[in-house]
This record gives C-alpha cells, sequence and structure tokens, in this order.
C-alpha cells in the first residue's frame, strides 16, 4: 500500500531535503521503519528505544496516532502519514 | 551582551538566535539562554528600578540586545495583599498577582510584547497564533499597535467576548472547526509553508520568555523576595515553567537569595492531563482528546510543556490539582467577593485549586503564597451568569421598602 509520509522542515536536512517520501507498509511503523530505511540518521532523531520521542507527533489523515494505536495504527493505501514537532502551543 | 542562543531543553545542543524552536537532533524544545557572568547584581537592580514602568525594566534578561521598542507595553501589574481570602481560607499570608490589568486584560501581553518584538527585528511582516482566546486578543492588538499584519486561529467555539476583542483590530480571525490541539497542529503545519512568525510555533522561545517577566514583577513587588508558594493555571504548562526559569536566572545572578518556592499548578477537570499524569506518577501527560470545561482558556489536551511542569511540581514538593466547572464558578465568585478582582475562568480554576489545597491543611499558614490571576472576568461572562440575583423593583420608595424592609432605615 502506498503511503505518503510528510517530513517537517526540521527533519529535512536528513532526506536530502524531501518534504514527502512515498512508501509501502499497512501500520504507521512500518511506514515509517521504510522511510528510515531510505534516509540514514532519521531513527535516531524520532525514535528512541523503539518508541517515538516525546516530543514527536504523528497524524494519520489528520488524527494523532496516540489516539489510535500508536505505532501498530493501521494505514490504508493514499493515506497521508505527517510528523510534527509537538512543542508547539500554549 | 547576555543573550546567547537557543539551547535543546533535552540534548542541550545549541542554534543561532533565528525563528526556530525544534531540536533538529532530538526534537526537544528549544529556549533561550543567556550569559550573565559579566552582570553586576546591583547595577543590574539600579537599572531596573529606574527602567520603564513594565516588562521593559527587565531588558537585561530577555532575548534582545537593548530594549525594543513596544508602542503597547505590558506589565508591573498589581500585586495585591488578599487578607479577606486568606481569612476565609485559614491562610497566612496570601497575595493575588492580578495580571488581568494588561493591555488586553490577559498576561498573554507579556508573551507577545516579546515576540512581537522579536518578529520585528526578525524582518517578519505577518505575525499568527494558535489561541484559545486570550494569546488571540494579544496578538491582534500587539500586531496592530506594531503596524504587521497578524492571522489569529483558534477554536470557533470559543467565548464570544474573545472573538468579539480579537477582530476589533482588524486582525484575519480564523475560528478552526475543532479543538486547540486541531488549531495548534494547522498552525505547526502551516509554520512549514508559510514565512510567518507564529509567536508560539516558530517564535516559542522567545514569546514563553515573556511569561518570566511575572517572576520578576513578584519578587520586586516582595522587597526582592521570594514567596513560599506560587500557585498558578496550567494550560501549555509553558508559563508555570517560565516563571521558574525566570527565578533560576535571578537565584544565579544573585538578585534574589533563597530558593525556589513550592510549585502548585491548577487545571480544570474537563481538561487535566497535566494533573492526571501527577497523580498518576507518569513522566509524560497522557493527551486528551476532547477537552470539556467551561475554563476554554485552559483547554489544552496536550500541552507542550506538561513533562516540565510535572517534574518543577515534583521537585519543589508541589502539587498539580484539577477542580469541576461548578468549583470554578465558586473560585470566581470567592476572589470577586473578598478582593474585588472579577477573573475570568482560568482564575476561577486557580482559585478553586488554591481552596482546594488550604482546606485539606496543604498550605502551612506560616507560608507567604502567591496566587496568579492571569485574565479578566469580563472575557467569560457565561460563568458568573446566574452567580447571583437581581432586584428588581419599581422607581418608588415603597417597591424599595417592600423589597428591603427595614435595611439600613434610620428614621
Amino acid at each position: 500500500m502506498s503511503i505518503t509520509v510528510k517530513i517537517p522542515a526540521q527533519l529535512r536536512a536528513a532526506t536530502g531535503g524531501d518534504g514527502e517520501i512515498e512508501v509501502e507498509g499497512s501500520t504507521v511503523g512500518e511506514a515509517l521503519d521504510a522511510v528510515f530505511d531510505q534516509h540514514d540518521g532519521l531513527r535516531e532523531r524520532i525514535t528512541q528505544d523503539g518508541d517515538l520521542r516525546r516530543f514527536v507527533n504523528v497524524y494519520v489523515s489528520g488524527e494523532d496516532i496516540r489516539f489510535q494505536d500508536g505505532l501498530d495504527t493501521a494505514v490504508n493505501d493514499g493515506d497521508e502519514v505527517t510528523i510534527l514537532p509537538a512543542v508547539a502551543g500554549g | 551582551m547576555a543573550v546567547e542562543s537557543l539551547k535543546c531543553k533535552e540534548c542541550g545542543e545549541a542554534y543561532p538566535l533565528e525563528a526556530s524552536f525544534v531540536c533538529e537532533q532530538c526534537f526537544g524544545p528549544l529556549e533561550v539562554s543567556y550569559d550573565f557572568s559579566g552582570l553586576d547584581a546591583e547595577e543590574a537592580r539600579r537599572k531596573i528600578q529606574a527602567g520603564s514602568r513594565g516588562i521593559w525594566r527587565y531588558s537585561d534578561f530577555l532575548p534582545f540586545d537593548g530594549r525594543p521598542g513596544d508602542p503597547l507595553e505590558p506589565g508591573l501589574t498589581p500585586l495585591i495583599r488578599a487578607d479577606r481570602l486568606a481569612d476565609r481560607l485559614g491562610l497566612g499570608e496570601l497575595w493575588i498577582k492580578n495580571d488581568a490589568a494588561n493591555p488586553t486584560h490577559s498576561f498573554k501581553d507579556r508573551v507577545v510584547a516579546v515576540a512581537v518584538a522579536k518578529a520585528k527585528e526578525l524582518g517578519f511582516e505577518t505575525v499568527a497564533c494558535a489561541s484559545t482566546g486570550n494569546l488571540a486578543n494579544a496578538v491582534a492588538a500587539h500586531s496592530a499597535a506594531a503596524g504587521l499584519d497578524s492571522y489569529v486561529f483558534v477554536p470557533a467555539d470559543l467565548e464570544e467576548q474573545k472573538l468579539l476583542a480579537t477582530g476589533i483590530y482588524g486582525t484575519n480571525l480564523v475560528g478552526i472547526r475543532g479543538t486547540y490541539d486541531d488549531v495548534n497542529r494547522l498552525c505547526t503545519e502551516l509554520s512549514q509553508t508559510h514565512p510567518w512568525a507564529f509567536v508560539n510555533v516558530n517564535l516559542r522561545p522567545y514569546y514563553s520568555e515573556g511569561s518570566k517577566t511575572l517572576a520578576f514583577e513578584t519578587i520586586e513587588q516582595l522587597g526582592w523576595n521570594l514567596p513560599d508558594r506560587i500557585v498558578g493555571p496550567i494550560a501549555s504548562g509553558s508559563m508555570f515553567t517560565k516563571l521558574a526559569k525566570g527565578i533560576r536566572e535571578w537565584l544565579d545572578v544573585g538578585l534574589v537569595e533563597g530558593e525556589l518556592p513550592i510549585f502548585c499548578g491548577a487545571q480544570a477537570d474537563g481538561c487535566s492531563p497535566v494533573a492526571t499524569a501527577f497523580a498518576e506518577g507518569w513522566e509524560v501527560c497522557k493527551p486528551e482528546r476532547q477537552p470539556d470545561t467551561i475554563a476554554k482558556s485552559l483547554a489544552i489536551g496536550d500541552p507542550a510543556d506538561g513533562p516540565y511542569a510535572l517534574e518543577l511540581a515534583r521537585k519543589t514538593g508541589g502539587a498539580i490539582e484539577s477542580v469541576s466547572d461548578d468549583e470554578i464558578r465558586a473560585g470566581i465568585k470567592l476572589l470577586a467577593e473578598t478582593t474585588g478582582v472579577f477573573t475570568e475562568t482560568a482564575g476561577g480554576v486557580t482559585i478553586a485549586v488554591l481552596t482546594k489545597l488550604a482546606e485539606a491543611g496543604r498550605i502551612g499558614s506560616d507560608e507567604q503564597v502567591v496566587t496568579y490571576i492571569t485574565g479578566e472576568g469580563l472575557k467569560t461572562l457565561d460563568a458568573a451568569r446566574e452567580s447571583f440575583q437581581m432586584h428588581e423593583i419599581e422607581p418608588t420608595l415603597d417597591a424599595f421598602e417592600a423589597e428591603f424592609a427595614g435595611v439600613g432605615a434610620s428614621a
């Protein structure tokens, strides 16, 4: 299944400037793993011990994955997975 | 020159003083770091005392070289000794910092004044924000005063008073059909595609520095002393934690002596991710998906500084508690009846938590307590509805006597 992962500006140095990456996967975790495989250095920046770092938010089509099944959240063909910094607002 | 760089609060990586807010290494929040090594405390104190009648008297502790121009300077709001409220609660020395006495009637004027000055310095022409209401008022007003365009994003179901007190300044007011956290996510995304100064996104490290001035003023107004305990509201946790940052900076440079006060935070039951995490012993907050409280200005389900607020309350022996909507209304009334200060729902939350802690005997009668009232009652009038009854009578003496039989009659 083709998933679009949207990369925030703060991580684009690690993706060669790419803001959107097309990958295959059936869960958020699989899609992110596919992105990490393509771009060295990305994994350490947003994950720690296999989990998302605490200041990273991930959304599937606008919905926070913490309200779903976390990295196990299912994704469907054409879905957008958006990575955003969590330290905004207030 | 005191202001040095932006620094990641998690890993310590340093960044130049630009419009950025996230560490590229670990995604942690950036904050402003200073070098105060050359600063003489006595000289700094004299400079403050001879300074302006607002937050810019603390320019040496804000992220600028020198004092920026500001047509709408906030700050130096009253610190009121609240003996009647202390008596009602069985407390010793209680002070109310009434930060509704700012240009747009909330503490947000402090953070926005700093952010808008920084936006100008960095060459931005448009200012924006994600707001629960008070910030919207402040961004619209300060942008207007500075001659900058602005876009203000809020949940569309905000209190009418807060919408009216935003739109009037000629901003682009955008009501989002969703929660504050939806608004915040959208603004974080927009900050990636629009060259705007989002005060609480890409300018957040500077913006949040403005909250330190609340601590500086408290210290100065207490005769250069620290209180024993601080009670304040928590939405994102930014103000709560920056109060401590300001105090630490002044302790470090020797402008005040002592130790960090006990920090107590206040939330509403209908949106209490930080209070819940505190009670459960968690280090991070579980976000609240659908906040449901009359304290809309505190309705942030995913608080960015939650982990730091938790750490601060625990480290200082404080607490983070939550209260019901009825307790919030009662808190507003209690403050009004005992101090003459009419606060908005966030202030009701704070007074209700103060009441809860006092009634549980968790505040010593020998303590000096400062409570932060961050916003104005006229902005959330619905909370005052049905809290009293008006006597409606005909314009005659008989009608008055019938209503108030014998009251105050002298002959």
